[in-house]
């Protein structure tokens, strides 16, 4: 038996992980059209923090690109992921763009999830003049002014004016006027805009803020923080925060039975099926922001299809079993991508630019135009309430009445429940 | 925020309480670090990789999980004496545990977490007992079992472990090789046995430890990261080498981190806990309850 020496040891662990990178083993066989595909890569948080979307973001584009090479590809050649796993850590993500357009030679590359990582691919993706289209970045091309940068978020241009007005609008549904507002927002981009906003507008409509801090994103005990915004009285609670700290808020204010008119705003995690099935009824009255939500206000042509589809791979995946915050996103950002290329029928970096500014495009989650900047010209944040949940099954998730939206006008499906955490 | 003595007590009672997760956390890594001298970096990640398994093997048995942490205690403890056996043979037995041991720790956190990630997702996991949503009330003391359980039952086999230590003579033995590991060898106690048993029982503590966290929060792989600067912390301001300091350590910290976050804001709550460590190594470079050399 002969032995591997060390360099041999590397050479063989860097052959495998090359072979290893975008095969997606198990989940979708090998399509027959192997010959010149068009490869699509992109950095996604396959493991660490943000996995828990990334991942089912991952499966929303697999779920895409087996339907499109189904029905014999794009421009004639196959769909090709190739995926790397940024590990949630933005200084990961310039070595593999650079890696993806280097070395792999990729036709298109998409974004890592989320504005965190998004960012540190800007450069490397703007420096070769790549189209890039990115998932749930929130105003990152705000500092880099990228003409060829377009990103799948409901939140629009103009975060600060836009965000939290949904929000204020519901506030302004109270019988009684409410009259102060505490806010509450973890130390990272996305929460430290939304509570940027929600004191824009909340200044806008007249409220007195009792309240205004921010909490690192190490917080492991929310109690002490949830008392001191209880001792201050607020009548409306705006809490911009990521998982688990989202679930750690909601704990700390059933414990101490805190009930505000309404509680609720940018929190990340109601949106997802542990959360839903963890917390239950404390979720009730719960207002918050959402993507989607099963309404019939928002039944756009081919999401219950793509849901059904996800669902049944999604436990097998071990990834958010209901799909409905990032996968039908995820799924449109590729259906964009689908009918851009066909328009232009080549691969042509800035005819595809070209044709993303002027189109607008049906996807399943409505249809879609994006503004100058890139971000979706009509910014859609929904804020949505939980009603009538008594336990933590999630079939109800499934179906209408259980998030029912509030904001905007235009897909209002119910009437606002106050105050927050009365049992159903 | 204006003085409120219901917010003080309420913040003091909060942060002991908070206090006890963290004992729980600090307890093995006291034992491993503090009287071993193994810079075990993967000490959260153990715990997070037992709270993972708490809840699978709670769920599935319908068991309550500090129930299930106490059961599964003497797996970890097996996983514990291999963990050192692996380390000890190829980097203290050479004289290279300081850089490649902590380098070789590292590598062990990692294959936790991916490995967690590749078992059983990315997603959040939690298994609460019906307990977990009682909050009592002594006057205007709130007290959520979720934190006043948890820190009891960490309490309680950190109890029992410094009976151990304090009463037994393989206790004392651990004791001796943390003074001196050539001594403990004239006495004819081979510190490498003594010293497999003492990292076994830290990484079934981390086992107790997950078992708390569970109750206390949802946990996805990567929670225990949260966790490294704050056990390490506690460690060096109790004392190294001293379980009863780090317990102590823990309890200070949770207090001032949760005063801290009552009266200046969350944000400073960490900036402060840390700052006190600064203070204490300024002035008791031996920690609080440590020996000075």
């Amino acid at each position: 038996m002969s032995l591997i020496t060390r360099r041999q040891l590397g050479r063989v662990a860097v052959a495998a992980a090359v072979a290893g990178a975008g095969q997606t083993p198990g989940l979708f066989p090998a399509h027959a059209q192997s010959a010149n595909p068009i490869r699509i890569g992109y950095a996604m948080a396959m493991s660490g923090g943000l996995a828990g979307n990334g991942r089912a973001t991952n499966l929303a584009y697999q779920i895409w690109a087996a339907e499109v090479n189904a029905r014999g590809g794009l421009l004639g050649r196959p769909v090709q992921l190739v995926v790397y796993d940024d590990q949630t850590n933005g200084g990961t993500v310039p070595g593999i763009y650079t890696k993806l357009l280097d070395v792999d030679k990729v036709d298109i590359v998409t974004s890592p999830y989320a504005t965190a990582m998004i960012a540190p691919a800007m450069p490397v993706v703007m420096q070769r003049q790549m189209t890039f289209l990115t998932i749930f970045g929130a105003g990152v091309n705000e500092s880099f002014k990228y003409d060829r940068h377009f990103n799948m978020n409901v939140v629009g241009d103009n975060m600060k004016e836009t965000y939290a007005k949904g929000f204020l609008d519901v506030v302004g549904m109270l019988p009684t006027p409410a009259r102060s507002i505490a806010i509450v927002a973890v130390d990272n981009e996305f929460a430290q805009k939304a509570a940027e906003s929600a004191r824009f507008h909340a200044k806008a409509k007249g409220l007195r803020i009792v309240y205004d801090r921010s909490y690192p994103p190490s917080t492991v005990d929310f109690t002490p923080t949830v008392r001191a915004i209880q001792s201050a009285r607020p009548d409306v609670v705006f809490v911009a925060s990521y998982p688990p700290d989202s679930n750690g808020i909601l704990r700390a204010v059933s414990e101490l039975r805190f009930q505000p008119q309404i509680f609720g705003g940018a929190m990340v995690g109601p949106q997802l099926a542990t959360m839903q099935a963890q917390m239950g009824p404390i979720l009730n009255n719960l207002v918050n922001w959402d993507t989607y939500s099963p309404e019939p206000t928002m039944q756009f042509p081919g999401v219950a299809a793509f849901q059904a589809k996800y669902r049944e791979l999604a436990h097998k995946e071990q990834v958010d079993l209901l799909g409905n915050y990032i996968p039908p996103y995820a799924y449109a950002q590729m259906q964009v991508l689908e009918q851009a290329l066909k328009r232009v029928g080549r691969i042509d970096q800035a005819a595809l630019a070209a044709d993303l500014h002027k189109s607008e495009f049906d996807t399943i989650v409505g249809k879609v135009k994006f503004g100058p900047n890139g971000e979706w010209a009509e910014p859609r944040n929904l804020f949505c309430q939980f009603q009538n949940i008594t336990d933590g099954d999630l079939e109800k998730y499934k179906r209408p009445g259980t998030k029912v939206i509030l904001a905007p006008a235009n897909l209002k499906s119910g009437d606002l429940r106050a105050p927050y955490g009365p049992p159903a | 925020m204006e003085f409120d003595l219901n917010l003080l007590l309420n913040g003091i009672v909060s942060g002991l309480l908070l206090g006890g997760l963290y004992a729980a956390a600090a307890a093995g890594l006291a034992v491993s670090f503090g009287m071993l001298d193994i810079v075990n970096i993967a000490h959260p990640a153990l715990m997070v990789a037992a709270a993972f398994l708490v809840v699978v093997v709670g769920t599935a048995l319908g068991l309550d999980p500090l129930l299930t942490a106490l059961l599964l205690a003497p797996v970890f403890y097996l996983v514990g004496t291999g963990i050192y056996t692996v380390y000890n043979y190829f980097f203290e037995r050479r004289g290279d545990e300081a850089l490649q041991g902590l380098a070789f720790f590292f590598g062990v956190m990692f294959i936790i977490e991916v490995g967690l990630v590749m078992a059983f997702g990315p997603e959040q996991r939690f298994l609460d007992p019906d307990w977990g949503f009682v909050t009592w009330r002594i006057g205007e003391i709130d007290l959520p079992l979720r934190m006043l359980v948890p820190a009891l039952f960490a309490l309680a086999a950190i109890g029992l472990l410094y009976l151990f230590l304090h009463k037994t003579f393989t206790g004392l033995a651990i004791a001796a090789v943390a003074q001196d590991a050539e001594a403990l060898r004239l006495m004819a106690i081979d510190p490498v046995k003594i010293k497999r048993l003492a990292f076994g029982i830290s990484v079934a503590l981390a086992c107790i430890a997950g078992g708390a966290l569970i109750v206390v929060q949802p946990v996805e792989p990567s929670s225990g990261q949260i966790f490294i600067g704050r056990v390490f912390a506690i460690c060096i301001m109790g004392g190294m080498a001293s379980l009863s300091g780090a317990i102590m350590a823990a309890f200070l910290f949770g207090v001032v981190e949760n005063v801290t976050a009552t009266f200046a804001g969350p944000s400073w709550a960490p900036a402060v806990a840390f700052g006190w460590l600064l203070l204490v190594l300024t002035f008791r470079p031996q920690g609080l309850f440590g020996r000075a050399a």
